[in-house]
């Protein structure tokens, strides 16, 4: 296998794999999250200004997690300089 | 299929680009000052008033209200500049159901100038609320070993800032247009307006986290209370 297809091999598979893996932590975490707001709601119904806005915060940067590797992954797929690099280096042998 | 809005281009003369980033900022800027100018023209005190300036004046009085519960005592001060932030992302992402339209916060320089606004923004009223010295101070706190640790930390939420706004309307632009490719009918007007919510949840949660992070940054601590004096009876 020459370098070409050894980088496009490895970058599909660490694409699919990196959002595969990065987002089940971040879906365990909200689904705790949100259930622990749901209960607190339940006890206190008059705090739910403070508890809807501190559960949507939480969320935001747990769901950020889940973004960076979508991110990675994006840029694994649409902007790999590896990639480009050697489709560079073939178009212009 | 392009990733950003960057990769747009309207008009190129040597090294300067007006890419689509730069057009549909300068298009939100117009809507935004021009609406806004020509609502407050006639502004009216009391029961009598348009229903544009009512509109306005909900926003206003709610983005206040949530500044106020953030922990910042006298909004005004903040408002000017946590408003905007919210303001600006929010019909950012709003006027996505424009065609033709692509969300200027879906390219990493727009959310990157936004988050670096917040970096300058936060010492910058830390030390108008505290002076330079309590400001630089309160790095130290609650041990000095902490202060590499409290700059690491201050980069790092600006940086996630950025990559959280950037990744959030990037993926809702993205999963519009690969479904438009798969199934071109009823499905990506349902993205559409999952994008839309994901929008405003990403406007308020951008400009809640620069309240808390300015909040945190003026804190005033309060001077010990003298011990009362007990007189025996």
């Amino acid at each position: 296998m020459d370098s070409m297809t050894i980088i496009a091999v490895a970058s599909i598979v660490i694409a699919g794999i990196t959002i595969s893996l990065g987002a089940i932590g971040p879906a365990l975490a909200e689904g705790r999250a949100v259930a622990t707001a749901l209960t607190s709601l339940a006890q206190q119904p008059d705090a739910s200004a403070t508890i809807t806005r501190t559960l949507f915060v939480g969320l935001a940067m747990i769901e950020s997690i889940a973004i960076y590797c979508f991110v990675v992954s994006m840029i694994l797929i649409f902007a790999n300089p590896f990639w480009n690099h050697v489709i560079a280096q073939t178009a212009g042998k | 299929m392009h990733l950003t809005p960057d990769e747009m281009i309207f008009w190129q003369h040597g090294f300067l680009k007006l890419n689509g980033t730069i057009v549909f900022t300068w298009g939100l800027m117009l809507v935004l000052a021009v609406g806004s100018r020509l609502i407050t023209r006639k502004l009216s005190i009391g029961v009598e008033r348009s229903r544009w300036q009512n509109l306005l004046e909900i926003v206003v009085t709610g983005i206040e209200k949530q500044i106020e519960e953030v922990g910042l005592s006298q909004p005004r001060k903040y408002i000017g500049f946590l408003g905007t932030l919210f303001l600006f992302i929010a019909t950012a992402s709003l006027c996505t159901v424009i065609p033709g339209y692509q969300p200027p916060t879906g390219s990493l320089s727009t959310t990157a100038a936004l988050a670096l606004c917040v970096f300058v923004a936060v010492p910058f009223f830390g030390i108008e609320e505290q002076g330079v010295g309590n400001y630089l101070k309160s790095y130290a706190k609650p041990t000095f070993i902490m202060l590499p640790f409290n700059i690491i930390s201050e980069l790092s939420r600006t940086l996630a800032l950025a990559v959280r706004l950037f990744g959030n309307m990037m993926s809702g632009a993205m999963i519009i247009g690969i479904l438009l490719t798969i199934t071109p009918f009823i499905f990506p007007i349902v993205m559409t307006l999952l994008g839309q919510l994901t929008g405003m949840v990403q406007a308020y949660i951008f400009s809640i986290l620069a309240a808390v992070y300015i909040a945190a940054a003026t804190q005033v601590r309060k001077p010990e209370p003298a011990p009362a004096q007990t007189v025996p009876a």
